[in-house]
């Protein structure tokens, strides 16, 4: 279907382009006397001129906006620039490295990075998959208007579910608190003001606003399962359970494993969330993630040459976690 | 799939999992239109009613008289406008030369690609606000036109790159042998055709720029600069939050953008997933 409407589309642009090459080329024919004879470029020439009118705006960009502050960034974190010295710092080698790992709250905060990380992931995918698989089932009706339904917590901008969830948390006058009181009868719960409880709090808005996004790649997979594996296992008596680890999870893997890998990266470094909903990280500074622990040292604080040097260590860490991954997968595909 | 092996029971647990699932994706969002019709006397209350007592469109005229509401607005559209046609020039452009040619540098280009997406946020924005102070470009809309630009560009030509990858290179050759440039090849044969991945670009450029807080929040400092996530955020003050305005900017804020993601989610799910499949 879909292949039949691209070959057709792709059949009328030929017709248009051949018009038009016809039409350019008629009267260049017809006049035969020799005015301009153009200076005509070898084939290799063009392309490369071609090649780089493609490629050039692209690649000025990115040096200057990502390569070279990259570069910068990288000496910004061997040098004491801070507050005091934002015009006249100095390179002085590893010592904000050093302060970083000596930082007590360092490890804390990265420990942090790491549940928040693994808690989001498992209930975006554990959610997204368990939800894309009822949803593929034949038996639902309206499926267009489950899904956009479902999609919601995805469209809407970020920092407004951010902000709209602190609201929700509020103690006195949040839904959250409301809710819990009168279907369930319990206390109100400090949400933004008890550390542990404003980290679950960060984390609930999260997962809400995630599942979406690995409900939808997760779908995409599901349409290409062939349903002659489904009904194949039927005739052997294989239970529903069963089809859902031995069919749909292998073959679901593929597409996954990208979108995993690719959530992983997003989430270890979602600031947005964290930093909204707990309102730079109250409690009392205990309500960070790496990135947004970052964020305050940066731009509250001015401890430039820290800040860059943990930056660095950051995108150290996802850089080897991402590359682990990535190999162990491929060899993983490769073995199936 | 399979019809007959699914019992009542299953069929009405999985409703019972969908609807609960529903409620929680819908439920914020009521909250937020019910906060925005509250008279100024009940903005604090325990009612959990949808439409409240004595409900009113106060708050909206409020916000679109008495706030810098409809500039902030303005300020978001220019910036938005800008990193959109920016990003899908940019991205069209790049993402055809990634897939189509081999050329010296393209493999550590794609890598060098997915890498920025490790960046945290801090790791360009850190030197670029050192930058931006000596250019002395902070609190203007280039700076962060650019920035935005670049947050958007990497993951814009990956996407557009896999998309072309779909797309058989017989076409092109097919219109160079009809007589066409490789640019007339590429802007009249493969660029309609990629419609679809262009539609994602376009929307994932100008969700970035209309939803961005954290850089904006470093780089604008005026007031009058404000785009709106930044304002939508001053409702939310230290002591006491304009719960009514909020609701009604963030309602008024997120229509736009949510009916045009539902609109597009068709093309989101074959965008997202040839990419990625063919990536």
């Amino acid at each position: 279907m879909l292949e039949a409407k691209d070959t057709v589309a792709a059949l009328e642009a030929r017709e248009r382009t051949k018009e038009e090459a016809g039409q350019n080329g008629r009267p260049r024919t017809e006049r035969t006397d020799p005015v301009r004879p153009a200076p005509r470029l070898s084939e290799a020439w063009q392309h490369r001129i071609f090649l780089g009118a493609l490629l050039g705006p692209t690649v000025l960009i990115v040096l200057s906006v990502v390569a070279y502050p990259f570069f910068y960034n990288v000496v910004l974190s061997l040098s004491n620039m801070n507050i005091y010295h934002i015009r006249d710092w100095d390179v002085i080698g590893f010592q904000q490295y050093a302060a970083v790992f000596s930082e007590p709250a360092f490890w804390n905060v990265f420990l942090k990075t790491v549940v928040w990380t693994a808690v989001n992931i498992v209930f975006h995918v554990g959610l997204g998959v368990f939800l894309a698989v009822i949803l593929n089932k034949s038996f639902i009706v309206g499926k267009p208007a489950w899904r956009v339904l479902l999609i919601l917590p995805w469209a809407l901008p970020q920092y407004i579910t951010a902000l709209t969830w602190r609201g929700m948390f509020n103690y006195e006058y949040g839904a959250v608190n409301l809710l819990l009181s009168k279907a369930f009868g319990m206390s109100p719960i400090a949400w933004l003001t008890s550390p542990f409880e404003a980290f679950v709090a960060v984390i609930l808005t999260n997962i809400w606003l995630g599942f979406p996004f690995m409900m939808v790649v997760a779908l995409g997979g599901l349409q290409s399962i062939p349903g002659e594996l489904y009904e194949a296992a039927d005739v052997d008596g294989a239970s529903e359970w069963k089809k859902f680890w031995s069919i749909t999870v292998p073959l679901l893997k593929p597409v996954m494993i990208p979108a995993i890998t690719l959530g992983i990266v997003w989430t270890f470094n979602n600031i947005n969330v964290v930093w909204l909903v707990s309102n730079g990280g109250e409690p009392n500074d205990q309500t960070h993630i790496l990135v947004s622990y970052v964020y305050e040292a940066a731009f509250q604080m001015y401890r430039f040459g820290w800040a860059a040097a943990l930056s660095m260590v950051i995108f150290g860490v996802l850089f080897v976690f991402t590359q682990v991954l990535l190999k162990r997968t491929n060899a993983t595909e490769g073995a199936y | 799939m399979s019809t007959s092996s699914t019992s009542t029971l299953g069929k009405i647990g999985s409703y019972a999992f969908l609807t609960f699932f529903v409620f929680l994706s819908v439920y914020p969002i009521t909250r937020i239109i019910t906060v925005s019709l509250r008279p100024g006397d009940q903005l604090l209350s325990t009612s959990l009613d949808f439409i409240p007592d004595g409900a009113t469109l106060d708050n909206y005229r409020a916000l679109l008289f008495e706030t810098p509401f409809l500039r902030w607005m303005l300020n978001s559209v220019l910036v938005a406008f800008v990193v959109t046609v920016t990003g899908v020039a940019l991205a069209s452009t790049a993402g055809y030369a990634i897939s189509r040619y081999r050329f010296l540098g393209r493999g550590s280009m794609l890598s060098g690609l997915l890498i920025t997406q490790m960046f945290p946020a801090t790791m360009l924005l850190l030197p670029l606000y050192v930058v931006l102070i000596n250019l002395k470009l902070l609190n203007s809309y280039l700076g962060i036109i650019v920035i935005y630009s670049a947050t958007a560009l990497p993951f814009c030509v990956w996407q557009m790159k896999g998309y072309y990858d779909t797309i058989p290179v017989a076409l092109e050759e097919a219109a160079r042998i009809d007589g066409c440039t490789p640019w007339q090849a590429f802007r009249r044969v493969i660029f309609p055709l990629a419609a679809p991945a262009l539609v994602i670009t376009a929307l994932f450029s100008f969700m970035t720029a209309w939803n961005e807080y954290v850089v904006a929040n470093v780089v604008l400092q005026d007031t009058d600069m404000f785009t709106l996530p930044l304002g939508l955020k001053m409702f939310q003050g230290d002591m006491t939050t304009q719960w009514g305005l909020y609701a009604a900017g963030a309602l008024l804020v997120s229509i736009p953008v949510v009916g045009l993601f539902l609109a597009l989610s068709r093309y989101l799910i074959s965008g997202l997933t040839l990419g990625a499949v063919k990536g």
